[in-house]
């Protein structure tokens, strides 16, 4: 029996883990669909901390992102994320004037530091906007994360400190029961709960309606992107926008957290589950860029992805249900839902949570290790390493200079990485201008070796995804 | 950890000729490799087709790399560090590099050799849609998981694009009791060998699509196939002639890039069509004693050539160290026009007289003349039956009485 079961391993999910991992006596599982955390939304978005300035007054949108921005800093320190405070311009030609001071106004009723600048302020921060563009919204304190890392370490922090999560679970039926809700998973097993946190993203209406709770329409958006090869990073230092229209906050360029470039996204109608990019958002990222940004250059793009907003209605939904106490529902956690995840997940354990159980803190929660990447030390540091561990000096991704010990570091994590591209994720083996080509085979290798499964059975990602099939010349006698 | 002439940066086929040709010159060598054996990309090559110029037979990948590694081994002046990645370069030919016995050391050369060979160009950078499920792989990485690590891939493939490594995992897929569906080649010809299609796709009827190409991705987690179609002139695909092609394998053989990585902080001249470094005819960059030599300085088709280049890189390298041979007063810029994408070296010194200049052309160009010319002189004329992108071609040229320190190679077209 456990106190709290989350469904939904993404970032809102892991987050609230972690927050409950933080109180005395509170027994927590999360159960994840895929077989690591971050494998949905929050693996594929723009990575944007947003400064809150576009959110209607008064929604549930402003006060998370308000609030969550501000504890961005510290966390991500904390959890040892790579964060950057970029700044982000929302640019415009001088027809867009109106546009930019009703997204000042929203500003500053939100509480959040703007201010409309002119073209030759722009031109001192980015020097690279489009040339008719004459007035921008500066928010100098919107930034950039790795959100999919954040996920992860908010994941690890968690079961460090206790909590539990199950991968490859995906939920199919929740019971009532005398005590809560006995969640039952496509494999088979169940596990009860007193308490029931629902995160589970884009199919998060489907688990309301598991319990015949109040019902709601998803909108599905997909968003295409390109990602740019760090040789591309002096081009862009701040999150660039374009004036938002209904669609979302439009195409923008930005660095990322991890020193790469990304254009996009797109905002196109479509179905749960789909992550296809097309030549169609290609072009519509090409077009949107060009009004925004003078640098876009298509030569150094080394990858393309596509990540779903799943939209309920234009506010976030983040409720104890009125139908089936003790069901918590967050629904429609699509931009700003990374900005905001951190003040969401204090706020369902602290406001939400609370009405059920007495909160503690504990005395002893354990901080989250620093991860060590020889990328970022000196010769002597690794040296010291190196002496204690010789893996510290076997690179095994070139185009990111992953030694061989961040990837066994990373596959025995408190949460276990256990696919390419799990590993991928949190050492970045594989993100570079190669995309893999080079290191997956010694990935794939060290993966099997360190948690003892043959070859084959090593997986990309996702169910089917093994890479090696089949052993050759091997008598299967 | 001083005291070397040369440091060889990559221990491939070009690494171990240069290595070889500079310890012949007298120099205390280094070959550092990052890989845990010596042959790079040659050892997967298992395939015979090997040697046929330089050693006058025919031998696999691992056999040609073998008779290097024999003599590179047995060399008391070349000292090979293997499992060992070079981090950075510097102006002064700083070498910094990691490997998990020494941990992080620097070496300072008096020249270093560039050998670090080339990458595959990875399905995002030809911005190939869809989904991103297991199944996609460049060639060369489904090449090292098959004939390295003894695993079989997939049952059903797709390969995009016709360079000789997509060409030559087509007829291993096949050896491995793979069927493949066909070859989409977007450009109108191949980038391939003219050997290779005949001997890995014609001999087992698997069909070369020109002007075709991957429209979509199809899968989540795992691959189901892809959606192939025609392009226009432009190289846009025609909606009308898309088709999907059930496969658990999309082979990509798309494009090969030097990996200059390491110098791209230095200031080293850089040629923009062969993403290597612009060499004189010692194949010594615009950083004196930097040399460059093999896939880094430009994609090759045939290996032998790269063993040629990498001796001649290696022991001007040595001679650079030694002090050994006397810096031309000016040079001649050799460039390339009108059909020709590139010549190599981009110059030589006016002292040379004879010089082999390599060259490749852009597209398939039959019963063609090539010039050579300097300030609107002939230099030299050559009538070509065929000539194709995927082939490098040689021609030599004497250098006396130039009317301009330049020539051009050109078609006439």
């Amino acid at each position: 029996m456990y106190d709290v079961i989350v469904i939904g391993g993404g970032v809102a999910g892991c987050l609230i883990l972690r927050e409950l991992s933080k109180y005395d006596g509170i027994k927590s599982l999360l159960l994840e669909s895929c077989d690591d955390v971050a494998t949905g939304a929050s693996r594929a978005n723009s990575g944007i901390v947003h400064a809150g300035f576009d959110c209607k007054p008064g929604t549930l949108k402003a006060k998370f992102n308000v609030e969550g921005h501000a504890m961005y800093p510290s966390l991500m320190e904390e959890l040892d994320v790579p964060y950057k405070m970029t700044g982000s311009l929302v640019v415009a030609p001088e027809d867009g004037r109106a546009g930019i001071e009703e997204l000042y106004e929203k500003g500053i009723k939100n509480g959040v530091k703007v201010e409309i600048i002119g073209r030759t302020r722009i031109l001192e921060i980015e020097p690279n906007v489009a040339d008719d563009i004459s007035l921008a919204l500066y928010a100098p304190e919107a930034g950039v994360v790795s959100p999919y890392k954040l996920t992860i370490a908010a994941a690890d922090n968690a079961v460090q400190n206790g909590a539990e999560i199950r991968t490859e679970e995906t939920v199919i039926k929740i019971e009532k029961t005398a005590f809560g809700y006995k969640v039952l998973t496509e494999k088979g097993s169940s596990y009860e709960c007193k308490l029931l946190i629902n995160s589970a993203g884009e199919n998060a209406v489907d688990i309301n309606a598991m319990l015949d709770d109040e019902q709601y329409e998803t909108e599905h958006r997909r968003g295409d992107y390109f990602v740019l090869d760090k040789k591309e990073i002096g081009n862009i230092s701040t999150v660039l926008f374009p004036l938002p229209d209904h669609r979302g906050k439009g195409i923008l360029v930005a660095p990322t957290a991890d020193g790469n470039v990304i254009y996009g996204p797109t905002s196109i109608l479509s179905e749960k589950g789909d992550t296809e990019v097309t030549l169609q958002g290609l072009d519509q990222i090409r077009e949107g860029l060009a009004k925004t940004y003078k640098a876009a250059s298509f030569r150094n793009v080394i990858r393309l992805f596509s990540g779903m907003r799943s939209a309920v209605g234009n506010d976030f939904i983040i409720k104890e249900s009125e139908k089936n106490r003790g069901y918590i529902m967050l629904l429609g956690i699509c931009s700003p839902g990374l900005t905001s995840s951190p003040s969401i997940a204090k706020y369902v354990v602290e406001e939400l949570v609370s009405r059920h159980f007495k909160l503690g803190k504990k005395q002893s929660f354990l901080p989250l290790p620093k991860h060590k990447k020889i990328a970022k030390l000196d010769a002597r540091e690794i040296n010291a390493l190196v002496e204690e561990n010789p893996l510290w000096g076997r690179v095994v991704c070139r185009c990111e200079t992953v030694s061989e010990a961040e990837i066994v570091n990373a596959i025995h994590s408190p949460l276990k990485a256990v696919t390419v591209d799990a590993v991928k994720r949190r050492v970045r083996a594989g993100m570079g201008r190669c995309q893999g080509g080079f290191c997956m085979p010694s990935v794939i290798k060290i993966i099997s070796r360190e948690l003892g499964i043959p070859l084959t059975a090593v997986k990309k990602g996702g169910a089917g995804s093994e890479i090696a099939k089949e052993q050759i010349g091997v008598n299967k006698k | 950890m001083n005291g070397y002439d040369v440091a060889v940066i990559g221990g491939g086929p070009a690494g171990m000729a240069a290595a070889l040709s500079a310890s012949a010159e007298g120099a205390r060598v280094v070959v550092l490799e990052r890989n845990v054996f010596l042959g790079g990309i040659l050892m997967q090559c298992i395939h015979n087709g090997f040697g046929l110029h330089y050693f006058k037979e025919e031998l696999t990948g691992p056999e040609y790399a073998e008779r290097f590694v024999k003599k590179v081994l047995a060399d008391k002046n070349i000292d090979v560090m293997t499992d060992t990645m070079v981090l950075s370069v510097s102006e002064d030919k700083t070498i910094v590099a990691i490997n998990p016995e020494k941990g992080c050391f620097s070496l300072k050369p008096a020249s270093i050799v560039l050998a670090m060979g080339c990458r595959e160009r990875p399905g995002g950078a030809i911005q190939l849609c869809g989904g991103r499920p297991c199944g996609v792989y460049t060639a060369g990485a489904a090449q090292r998981i098959v004939n390295i690590e003894g695993y079989k891939i997939g049952k059903r493939a797709v390969i995009l694009g016709s360079g000789d490594i997509g060409l030559i995992m087509t007829r291993r897929m096949i050896f491995e009791g793979a069927q493949v569906e066909c070859v989409c080649e977007i450009m109108p010809y191949s980038s391939g060998l003219k050997r290779n299609i005949v001997q890995c796709l014609n001999d087992f009827n698997v069909p070369l699509y020109f002007s075709t190409t991957v429209t979509r991705i199809v899968g989540k987690d795992k691959l189901e196939g892809v959606y192939i179609a025609s392009v226009d002139e432009r190289m846009r695909p025609i909606k009308e002639t898309e088709r999907f092609v059930e496969c658990d394998t999309l082979l990509l053989s798309v494009g090969l890039i030097p990996e200059n990585d390491l110098i791209a902080t230095l200031n080293i001249d850089m040629d923009g069509v062969t993403s290597g470094a612009v060499v004189n005819e010692r194949r010594e960059t615009s950083m004196p004693g930097i040399f460059s030599a093999g896939n880094v300085l430009h994609v090759h088709d045939l290996v032998d050539n790269v063993s040629v280049e990498a001796e001649t890189a290696g022991k001007y390298a040595a001679l650079h160290a030694k002090g050994g041979y006397e810096k031309s007063s000016g040079t001649i810029k050799i460039s390339a026009s009108s059909g020709v994408r590139y010549a190599l070296p981009q110059a030589v010194s006016d002292s040379a007289k004879n010089v082999e200049i390599f060259f490749r052309v852009g597209n398939v160009y039959k019963n063609t003349v090539l010039k050579v010319t300097s300030g609107g002189k002939l230099l030299k004329k050559k009538r070509c039956r065929i000539l194709l992108p995927g082939e490098m071609e040689k021609i030599t040229v004497d250098l006396t009485d130039l009317p301009e320190k330049s020539i051009e190679l050109s078609l006439e077209i």
